[in-house]
């Protein structure tokens, strides 16, 4: 279980955000953060990897703190046993697809385990290729795969589909139920992509203007006749 | 140790029978004494300067760029505006204060003197020192741009894949600006060998000790002997382009290269 309460004053470029938010995510379950651009959705991911600072509040994860104001407890991103993909994949240019994997794992880690996430990932003729010379696609998968490679607690993904077309989007949405599925790893997936929000989540929680809209199923916060207009049209 | 590398001009390196006529101007060099004797120290000296000030200030300015880089330290800008100072600073200013600092009548010099048995004035130690203190920027600034040109992301995903900052400069960061980082250190080897006014404030002219290369000329000129001045000259001209022309070969090949993500 993860309880996040926490406010944070966001100097967004075109005037101060006021992020105040307040939710739990359950074990095992994938949330969708949806919202518009600057609705603080990529600001609300930073902060519980630790690489934000909220200015008040707390984040627990399984009754640990990882964020605390008053108790002034705020654990570095080295301390908190997450997993993150970023919207630009982030991959080293330095190290080829395995290397970028196997960097994830410490001495103490089977290397057999990098196989067989290059293979979950069907990954494996690109192993000793530099990032450089990936799709965007096989960018993503071995960006997903360095991710989860440690088993974290918590997976993040920001925004991990909007930079790739909509035929990739859809395999990449394949892979990241599929590693749900397999893992059971708790799931935290910021979009402002409403089909992938539909598609992968168990809950959504929609953000405006730094705060909580709604809460709930999919089916019950996604103006779903819109969206199977939009998947009628698609297929 | 005073070696020659060409006594008597081009006509005695000639493999060729002499004639008359080169007999003649072998003798006219012969006569004016040393002319086209070149001492070999100064570029020794230099050589020696420039390696030992880039090693310095490599190990300065690795941490220097990486906190000027990173940091969000409300007065930062006072300690960038200090390092760029050389850049706009003529020589001879910093190195009348470095002579000032230096001179055992004062204080920081004294000190020294007194405890270390140091003496920084007109010695070799004291000419590294100036150098390193005069070519800062030429290393940190191409650094900083190295740091700053790297995507954030990349050090932010090291941390949360449970890395230190330390193995994630030596790990992530520095092999992906090689380039900046042979940049800056060509930049200020090549602008050690060109230093002039420092030297001359702070190094005098002392064969063996801080008599560089560009001392040498200038000492080869107010002597009238120009060419002497000439080949000490043409030698620096020929390393200084060559050593830009390297850095300008490898900031192509990085542009083509830059991070295609």
């Amino acid at each position: 279980m993860i309880e996040v309460s926490i406010s944070k004053k966001l100097d967004d470029g075109a005037g101060n955000l006021n992020l105040c938010l307040a939710f739990t995510v359950n074990e095992g379950e994938l949330l969708a953060v949806h919202g518009p651009s600057g609705a603080g959705k990529t600001s609300l991911i930073r902060m519980i990897a630790g690489l934000l600072q909220p200015d008040d509040g707390k984040i627990t994860v399984a009754g640990q703190s990882w964020f605390h104001k008053e108790e002034r407890i705020n654990l570095k991103p080295q301390q908190r046993d997450i997993g993150v993909v970023f919207q630009d994949y982030a991959l080293f240019p330095n190290m080829t697809v395995s290397e970028n994997i196997s960097y994830a794992l410490g001495k103490d880690h089977s290397r057999d385990i990098v196989d067989e996430m290059l293979d979950f990932m069907e990954l494996t003729n690109h192993r000793d290729k530099k990032p450089d010379l990936l799709s965007g696609g096989q960018k993503q998968r071995a960006a997903l795969a360095r991710s989860i490679v440690r088993k974290p607690k918590i997976l993040l993904l920001d925004e991990p589909t909007s930079a790739l077309d909509t035929a990739l989007r859809f395999r990449m949405q394949d892979y990241i139920a599929n590693i749900h599925t397999q893992f059971g790893l708790t799931t935290i997936l910021v979009s402002h992509d409403m089909l992938e929000v539909a598609r992968l989540a168990s809950r959504v929680l929609v953000i405006e203007q730094g705060e909580v809209k709604a809460s709930g199923l999919p089916k019950d916060v996604l103006p779903i006749k819109m969206l199977s207009e939009m998947i009628g049209r698609i297929s | 140790m005073n070696s020659q590398v060409c006594r008597n001009g081009p006509a005695a390196c000639s493999s060729q029978p002499l004639s008359d006529e080169s007999d003649r101007a072998s003798a006219a060099a012969s006569t004016k004494g040393k002319v086209m004797t070149i001492d070999v120290e100064p570029f020794t000296l230099t050589f020696r300067l420039a390696v030992l000030s880039t090693v310095i200030l490599f190990i300065i300015s690795l941490p220097l760029s990486y906190w000027l880089a990173y940091s969000n330290a409300r007065y930062k800008f006072i300690i960038e505006a200090l390092v760029s100072l050389p850049l706009i600073l003529p020589p001879s200013v910093l190195g009348f204060y470095l002579l000032l600092a230096f001179s055992p009548q004062m204080f920081f010099g004294g000190l020294l003197e007194r405890y270390f048995d140091l003496r920084l004035v007109f010695t070799f130690p004291g000419l590294v020192i100036a150098s390193v203190l005069y070519s800062l920027p030429f290393m940190v600034q191409p650094f900083q741009s190295g740091f700053k040109m790297i995507p954030t992301s990349l050090a932010e995903t090291s941390y949360t894949l449970g890395k230190s900052k330390f193995e994630t400069l030596y790990r992530v960061l520095l092999p992906n600006m090689h380039a900046a980082l042979i940049t800056g250190s060509i930049l200020a080897f090549a602008h050690t060998i060109g230093e002039f006014g420092v030297v001359l404030m702070i190094g005098g002219s002392i064969p063996g000790e801080t008599r560089v290369v560009s001392i040498a000329l200038y000492d080869e000129v107010q002597a009238m002997n120009y060419q002497h001045a000439n080949m000490y000259a043409a030698i620096l001209l020929i390393v200084s382009f060559v050593v830009l022309l390297s850095v300008y070969i490898i900031n192509q090949r990085v542009t083509r290269n830059v991070f295609r993500t």
